[in-house]
C-alpha cells in the first residue's frame, strides 16, 4: 500500500515539474508584461506536435525534439509579440483576453486544418521502459520529461537572477517606467519575454508528447491547467508557478488513485476554489494586479 | 458644542515609516479649516485617514460624536463626509452632469432628483454652463471644480478638499477661493489640504500645520503665520535669509 | 426647476430599435427554415451577449466563464422538463435563481479580499470548467450522455414552451427585444450611473458613497440570472444538452463575441455583433464540412476577433454611429438641451 502511494506521489511530482514549466511560461509573460496569454495551451500543443513529428517521422529522441521546440517556439513567440501582441500590451485586460482568444481559435483552427481532429499517439520506446528506485517504479518518458523540465526551470531561474538581461527583465517586471528611465530596451525585453514564455510551453509540450496523444483540442485543457497552476501559486511569481505545478501534479495523481477519472480532472479546479477561499492571491501572489 | 469632526491622537505608520504621528485637531461646523505643511508632512495621509481610505494604526476620528476611523470610504461618505482626489478622476464616457449625478445616488435612487441635485452642485461651483460637455473637454480648474461638484452632490456636512489649488494660476485659484467662501457661507464645513500657504491664509479661518507627521501649530492664519516653528520648518531656513 | 432636468425622452433610438424588430418579425414570418434557425441562434446570443455586456460593459467585471450561468439555466429547464415534466417557465425561474446565487457567491468569494480584474475573470472560467467536469460525471443530469427533450411537434404549447422552429424564433426575438429594452432601462436608472462610475474608477466611486462591494455582487448576479434565461431557451431550441456543448470554453467565447464585435457597453452592439459573427461562423463551418477541412470556422472567428480588437476597438456599432453622424448634418443629432440657453 505504501509503495503504491509512493509511486503515485512520484509520478505526480514528475508531471508536476512539467506543469511547473508550462506555468512558468505563463507567469513570466504576466510578470513582465502584465498580459495573460490565453493562447498558452495552444503553444503547449504546438510543442506536442513538434514532438510527434520529430519522434514519429524523423525518429529522433524526445530530448532533441524538445530542443527543436524550444528554438521554434522562441522564434514564434518573439515574432508574435513584435507583430501583434505589443499593440495590445497597454490595453485593458478584456481586450487582451479577446485578442488571445482570437489567437487561440486561430491556432486551433490551423492545427485542425493541418493535422485533422484525430489524436495522434507518439509511441516512444521510452514509454515502455521503467526504472526502479527501491519501492518506486517510474517510466522513463516521465522521468526524462521531469528531469529536463526541472533542469530548465533551474537554468531559467539562474538566468533571471544572475545574467544582466535577466536582471533587466526583472527590472521591467518591477517597474516599467523605471526600466525606461535606466534605458532598457522595453520592446526588446517584451519580445524576448514572450519568446521565453512560448518556448517554456513548447518544450513542455514536446517533453510530454510521449505521454499525451497529439490533438488540437488538448490546447484548452492545457490553457486552463496553466491558469489554475499560476493562480494557485500566485500570478507573476516564479516560485509560485513551480509550487503550483507540483501541487497540481500530485493532486491529480492522488485523485486518479482514489476517485473516478473524471474527478482527476476536476480536482485542480476544486483545489483552486479552496485556495481562493483561503488565500485569494495564491501562495506568492502580487499585491496589486 | 461638540465639534463636527474630532481627530484624536491619530497615528499611521507604513512599515517603519511614521507618516502621521499623534495628531489631534477639531473642526468647527460652518468654517473652513486648512491642513497645511511641506511636502511629505503627512497631510494627504491624514486626509485619507479621515476619509476612510486608510485605517489608522492608532487614535480615533469622531464625526458628529461617532467613531469613524474603521469605517470604509463609502460609508464615511454616506455619513456626510465627501472628499475630492488630488489627481482629478472624472469618469470617462460620462458627461459633466452625469459625473456630478453619481454622488447624489448615495442618498436617492431617483434619477431626476439626482439630476437636479447635480445641476445645483455644478451651479454652486460655476460649471452649470458646461453640464453637457464631455469631461475631457474641461480645463484643469474646471476639472478640479467638477471634483468638488461630484462631492457636493452627496449632500455632505463636511467637505474634504485635497489640494484643489495645486497647479492653478493665481487668477484661477482666486475663483476657487470665492467658490469655497460661498459654500462656507451656506453653512458647509470644509477641510482643505493645501501646499500653497498664501491662498490658505486668505480662505481659512483656522489652520493646522503638520511637519514630519506631527502637528506643530494650530490657530488663526495670522497666529500661525507668526509662529517661529512654522516659519522654520514649513517655510524652511531660506525664509529668514 | 425640477421639470427641466427630466430630459426630453430620447425617441429616435427606440424608434430605430422598434423598426429593426418589426423587420425581424416580418422576416420570421416569411424566411425559410434554415434562415429561421440560424436567426434564432443569432437572437439568443444577442440576449446572452446583452447579459455579458451588462457585466463588463456597464459593471466593469470581466467574465470569461459565462457558459456556467448559461448552463445552469439550461440544466434547470432540462432537468425539470425532461425528468419531471415540469413547465420550462418554472425551470427558467429556478435557473435564474440558481445562476444568480452562483454568480453572487463567486463574486463574494473574489471581491471579499478585494481580488479583482483578471483574477476574477480567471475564477469565472475555473468555476465553469469545474462545473463542466462535475456535470460530466453526474448521472442525475445525464452525465456525458446529456438530456434530450421530447421530439418537437408542430403544435404550439405555450405553457410548456414547445413548438416548431418558427415559434422558437419568435421566443428568441421577444427575448432579444426584452434584453435591449432591459439594458437600456437599467443603464438609465440609478444602477446604470452607479455601475458605470464603479467601472471607470472604483476608488472614486467609493468616495462618492457607492457601495461597490454589493453593487459588484448585484451586477454579476443579475447578469448570471439573465444568462440563465438565455441558456434555458437555448436548451429548448437545441432539443438536447451536453456538458461539453453548453458549459465548456466554447460557449463562453460564443457569448462574448457578439458584444465585443458589435460594441462593448452599447445597447445595440450585441445584436449587430451577433448578426455579423454567428452567420460567418456557420458559413465557415459549412464550408469546412463540405471541403472536409475542419477548423475553418475557428480560423475565421479567430481572425475576425483579432482584427476587430485591432482596428475597431469600440466595435462595429459605435463605428456605424460615428459614420452616420459624419454623413448627416449635425443639427439632426439629438442632444440634451443645456440650460445655458436661458442664462
Amino acid at each position: 500500500m505504501l509503495s503504491l502511494w509512493l509511486n503515485v506521489l512520484a509520478s505526480g511530482v514528475l508531471l508536476g515539474l512539467v506543469y511547473g514549466l508550462v506555468a512558468l511560461g505563463l507567469t513570466i509573460i504576466f510578470g513582465v508584461m502584465r498580459v495573460v496569454n490565453f493562447a498558452h495551451g495552444e503553444m503547449v500543443v504546438f510543442g506536442v506536435y513538434i514532438g510527434y513529428w520529430a519522434v514519429r517521422l524523423w525518429a529522433v529522441p524526445v530530448i532533441v525534439a524538445a530542443a527543436v521546440a524550444a528554438v521554434v517556439m522562441f522564434v514564434f513567440g518573439y515574432l508574435l509579440e513584435t507583430l501583434l501582441v505589443k499593440r495590445f500590451v497597454n490595453r485593458p485586460h478584456h481586450y487582451q483576453f479577446i485578442v488571445f482568444i482570437g489567437l487561440s481559435l486561430l491556432f486551433t483552427g490551423v492545427l485542425l486544418v493541418t493535422f485533422g481532429p484525430d489524436p495522434r499517439p507518439t509511441a516512444s520506446q521510452l514509454s515502455f521502459h521503467t526504472v526502479s528506485l527501491g519501492p518506486v517504479t517510474l517510466d522513463l518518458a516521465r522521468l526524462q520529461a521531469a528531469a529536463t523540465a526541472g533542469l530548465l526551470i533551474t537554468l531559467l531561474g539562474a538566468y533571471l537572477k544572475f545574467s544582466s538581461f535577466g536582471r533587466s527583465l526583472r527590472a521591467a517586471a518591477d517597474n516599467r517606467l523605471g526600466g525606461l528611465v535606466v534605458g532598457l530596451n522595453i520592446p526588446r525585453v517584451y519580445a524576448v519575454t514572450f519568446g521565453i514564455g512560448a518556448a517554456c510551453a513548447g518544450v513542455a509540450g514536446a517533453l510530454i508528447s510521449p505521454l499525451f496523444d497529439a490533438q488540437p483540442y488538448l490546447a484548452v485543457d492545457f490553457t486552463l491547467l496553466a491558469f489554475v497552476t499560476v493562480i494557485v501559486g500566485g500570478l507573476g511569481s516564479f516560485s509560485g508557478a513551480l509550487l503550483g505545478g507540483l501541487l497540481i501534479g500530485v493532486a491529480e495523481a492522488i485523485a486518479a488513485l482514489t476517485f473516478s477519472p473524471s474527478m482527476k480532472t476536476a480536482l485542480p479546479y476544486a483545489l483552486l476554489i479552496i485556495i481562493l477561499i483561503f488565500r485569494p492571491r495564491g501562495f506568492f501572489g502580487a499585491k496589486e494586479i | 458644542m461638540t465639534a463636527l469632526l474630532d481627530v484624536k491622537q491619530l497615528s499611521k505608520s507604513f512599515g517603519g515609516l511614521v507618516a502621521v504621528n499623534n495628531v489631534s485637531f477639531a473642526l468647527e461646523a460652518g468654517r473652513i479649516t486648512a491642513l497645511i505643511g511641506p511636502n511629505g508632512a503627512g497631510k494627504t495621509t491624514c486626509f485619507n485617514l479621515v476619509a476612510g481610505a486608510l485605517r489608522p494604526t492608532g487614535g480615533q476620528v469622531f464625526f458628529e460624536g461617532r467613531p469613524i476611523e474603521n469605517t470604509p470610504p463609502e460609508l464615511v461618505c454616506r455619513m456626510g463626509i465627501a472628499r475630492t482626489f488630488q489627481i482629478v478622476r472624472p469618469m470617462r464616457d460620462m458627461s459633466v452632469l452625469e459625473n456630478a449625478m453619481v454622488g447624489a445616488f448615495s442618498w436617492t435612487t431617483n434619477v431626476n432628483e439626482a439630476r437636479s441635485t447635480a445641476y445645483e452642485s455644478l451651479e454652486s461651483v460655476g460649471l452649470a454652463g458646461k453640464a453637457d460637455a464631455r469631461t475631457d473637454q474641461l480645463t484643469l480648474p474646471d476639472r478640479k471644480m467638477l471634483e468638488a461638484a461630484k462631492a457636493l452632490s452627496t449632500r455632505p456636512k463636511l467637505l474634504l478638499l485635497d489640494e484643489v489649488m495645486a497647479g492653478l494660476r493665481p487668477t484661477e485659484a482666486a475663483g476657487v477661493v470665492r467658490v469655497l467662501q460661498r459654500l462656507a457661507e451656506a453653512g458647509l464645513t470644509i477641510l482643505l489640504v493645501e501646499h500653497v500657504m498664501r491662498i490658505v491664509m486668505e480662505v481659512a479661518s483656522r489652520v493646522v500645520v503638520l511637519h514630519h507627521g506631527a502637528k506643530i501649530a494650530e490657530g488663526s492664519p495670522s497666529e500661525v503665520a507668526m509662529d517661529p516653528r512654522v516659519l522654520e520648518s514649513y517655510l524652511g531656513a531660506g525664509f529668514h535669509a | 426647476m425640477q421639470k427641466r432636468f427630466e430630459g426630453a425622452p430620447d425617441i429616435k433610438p427606440w424608434l430605430a430599435g422598434a423598426m429593426v424588430f418589426a423587420i425581424l418579425a416580418v422576416a420570421g414570418a416569411l424566411a425559410n427554415p434554415y434562415l429561421i434557425s440560424l436567426m434564432t441562434i443569432v437572437l439568443l446570443f444577442t440576449f446572452l451577449g446583452q447579459s455579458w455586456n451588462l457585466m463588463l460593459g456597464i459593471g466593469g467585471q470581466l467574465s470569461i466563464g459565462h457558459a456556467l450561468f448559461v448552463a445552469l439555466g439550461a440544466y434547470s429547464v432540462a432537468v425539470l422538463d425532461v425528468k419531471y415534466g415540469i413547465s420550462p417557465w418554472i425551470g427558467l425561474l429556478l435557473g435564474m435563481f440558481i445562476a444568480g446565487c452562483a454568480g453572487a457567491v463567486l463574486a463574494w468569494l473574489s471581491f471579499r479580499f478585494e481580488v479583482r480584474g483578471i483574477y476574477f475573470a480567471l475564477l469565472t472560467i475555473a468555476a465553469a470548467e469545474f462545473a463542466r467536469i462535475m456535470f460530466s460525471g453526474w448521472e442525475f443530469v445525464g452525465a456525458m450522455q446529456g438530456l434530450f427533450f421530447p421530439a418537437p411537434t408542430n403544435a404550439i404549447e405555450f405553457a410548456m414552451l414547445r413548438g416548431d422552429a418558427r415559434f422558437y424564433y419568435f421566443v428568441a426575438l421577444a427575448l432579444a427585444a426584452l434584453g435591449i429594452v432591459g439594458t437600456e432601462l437599467i443603464s438609465r436608472s440609478y444602477l446604470g450611473y452607479v455601475w458605470r462610475a464603479m467601472r471607470d474608477d472604483e476608488q472614486a466611486a467609493r468616495a462618492l458613497g457607492v457601495r461597490t462591494f454589493r453593487h459588484k455582487i448585484l451586477v454579476i448576479a443579475i447578469s448570471a440570472a439573465t444568462a440563465a434565461v438565455g441558456g434555458g431557451i437555448l436548451a429548448l431550441v437545441q432539443g438536447s444538452i451536453f456538458p461539453d456543448s453548453i458549459m465548456g470554453m466554447g460557449p463562453s467565447v460564443d457569448v462574448l463575441i457578439g458584444p465585443v464585435v458589435g460594441g462593448l457597453g452599447t445597447t445595440f452592439g450585441p445584436l449587430v455583433g451577433s448578426l455579423a459573427a454567428i452567420p460567418l461562423n456557420h458559413l465557415m463551418g459549412a464550408l469546412g464540412d463540405s471541403l472536409r477541412i475542419p477548423g475553418l470556422n475557428n480560423i475565421a472567428y479567430g481572425i475576425v476577433l483579432v482584427l476587430v480588437v485591432w482596428f475597431l476597438p469600440d466595435g462595429i456599432w459605435p463605428a456605424m454611429v460615428r459614420l452616420s453622424k459624419a454623413i448627416r448634418p449635425p443639427s439632426r443629432v439629438w442632444l440634451p438641451q443645456p440650460r445655458k440657453a436661458e442664462e
